[in-house]
């Protein structure tokens, strides 16, 4: 392939993925919204369309008909360039993720990803979700709002504190998989077990600190309504608006699809079994299988992830709010602890065991 | 807050309690345990709420087939405590010599206290099931007579509660 077709390749690739991923942020929130009101036992919102399939495009048409309204002691560049650092951080991260198994079409490998075998995959990623704290602290910043600093400045404190033992999580399973590369993980899990069976402490120290790295209850101190009205999105109207709560949900998405492959096995199907061998015995053209192969992948990948997301909405509408200090304890004197220990054990045993 | 250093709360907690996860667990059932009962919510311009004839909503008079009950006492004007009554009397040459003229409730005064019902001597104005009080201006909140008239048949599950239990 010359470097041009690589290049439309990539281009489609990435138009396709940043729409979708969008689409897939305003339908969390319309999933948000309904789960709440089952929690809640209500119906939610049912009026847009049939069973309010509708109501996310109304949503965002709404934002962008609002005024966007801007402080006028707000620095006009950092308060615009805020959520664009939020949602592109947050959307960067889908390049990333590998959703399926790569394509060969007559003896030629098309990888669906966008940046396919990254040998340094999972740094990658931890790199990426932890700049999109600047986003949300550049918001609370450059508001010129003393309630939307706090937000920044807690969602910063609250990132650094969790990073560490979201690492160490990470660690510990890269241990197991000997590789920092997010395919040859996912392909360690298709024919043995997965990592969450080695791993159940990691996945859930991961679980707990994705919850904060994404500002979710009950770590969402960054835009607590009680105490500091809307947090670092307080002066933030319109569009600019939007862009940061579609941000949030996406947040959301990438760090379930990360969960989802590190933990979950990615795209494979059932555990201890090789679903290439189980569906090549029905299919013997290796095209056909190929593509079969990465349909299934798509299916089962998103639908863990989905389901991941939906324990997400799930922690949300059943857990109060932690106190600041309680978040602190938490995740500096039980988490990081844990995590340490979580390593040093996965270390040991692996260095006995083979 | 910053002086607190131990939580005598956390203290009286048995170890499950203390390491978090089987509690919040146990309010994950809880919440998923609700998704599925039934929904409150009632669909409401589809499914409207019919009210018992207790219900005390828009004030309303009753209208006979030779016109209304009213006298013009002018005992509810009286008695209003927002003010929102204003009756003129006149005067006919039928059996019931008053009648009123001029009868106005300000929709926007009105705070469904009952008590012109209550005060009423010839059970003229009672409290209807209405409401659904919407006006598009302020002018439209005041009712006149020809609003505030209504059929007795309309109004007898009111006219039975108020003789069962005034």
């Amino acid at each position: 392939m010359t470097f041009s077709t690589q290049l439309i390749i990539a281009l489609v690739q990435a138009g396709i993925l940043v729409n979708l991923m969008l689409v897939a942020a305003a339908y969390m929130v319309l999933a948000e919204r309904k789960i709440a009101a089952w929690i809640q036992n209500r119906v939610g919102p049912n009026r847009v369309g049939p069973w309010g399939l509708f109501q996310s495009f109304a949503d965002v048409f709404k934002l962008y008909l609002k005024e966007d309204v801007v402080p006028a002691a707000a620095d006009y560049r950092f308060h615009a360039l805020a959520p664009v650092i939020s949602i592109a951080v947050a959307i960067t991260v889908y390049a990333l993720i590998p959703f399926s198994p790569a394509v060969t079409i007559d003896g030629t490998t098309y990888s669906l990803t966008m940046a396919p075998n990254m040998d340094i995959g999972v740094l990658a990623v931890l790199a990426m979700t932890s700049v999109g704290v600047y986003g949300v602290a550049l918001a609370g910043w450059s508001s010129n709002n003393k309630y939307s600093l706090m937000g920044g400045l807690r969602s910063s404190a609250q990132m650094i504190s969790y990073e560490l033992s979201m690492g160490l999580a990470i660690i510990a399973v890269v241990l197991c998989a000997g590789s920092l590369n997010l395919v040859d993980m996912i392909k360690n899990q298709n024919t043995g077990a997965w990592y969450v069976m080695y791993q159940p402490v990691g996945f859930i120290l991961f679980f707990v600190t994705a919850l904060a790295e994404t500002n979710r209850a009950p770590f969402d101190l960054p835009e607590a309504e009680p105490e500091l009205v809307g947090g670092y999105h307080t002066e933030y109207s319109g569009m600019k608006f939007g862009l940061l709560y579609l941000a949030e949900y996406a947040n959301m998405l990438a760090s379930s699809a990360i969960m989802a492959a590190l933990y979950l096995g990615g795209w494979d199907a059932i555990p201890f079994v090789d679903d290439a061998a189980v569906l090549g015995q029905f299919i013997t053209d290796p095209t056909t299988l190929s593509i079969a192969l990465a349909l299934l992948g798509h299916v089962v990948f998103l639908s863990k992830a989905f389901l991941l997301v939906f324990v997400f909405i799930w922690v949300r509408w059943s857990l109060p709010r932690f106190r600041y200090d309680q978040l602190m304890n938490l995740g500096w004197k039980i988490l990081l602890p844990i995590a340490l220990v979580n390593v040093i054990i996965t270390g040991l045993v692996i260095h006995f065991t083979k | 807050m910053a002086n607190v250093t131990s939580n005598t709360e956390s203290q009286r907690l048995n170890f499950w309690e203390r390491i978090y996860l089987p509690e919040i667990a146990k309010g994950l059932g809880l919440t998923l345990r609700q998704m599925f009962r039934p929904k409150f919510t009632r669909q409401y311009p589809e499914e409207r709420w019919i009210p018992e004839g207790s219900y005390r909503g828009r004030p309303v008079l009753v209208q006979e087939e030779d016109g209304e009950r009213c006298v013009a006492c002018g005992l509810c004007s009286r008695v209003c405590p927002a003010l929102a009554i204003e009756v003129r009397a006149g005067e006919t040459e039928r059996d019931k010599e008053r009648f009123p003229e001029k009868f106005e409730i300000n929709m926007l005064r009105c705070i469904y206290c009952g008590f012109c019902e209550e005060v009423c001597p010839e059970e003229a104005i009672v409290m209807s099931k209405d409401y659904e009080l919407v006006f598009g201006s302020q002018e439209e909140g005041i009712l006149g007579k020809d609003k505030l008239l209504v059929p007795v048949a309309q109004l007898q599950e009111r006219l039975e509660f108020l003789r069962q239990w005034r």
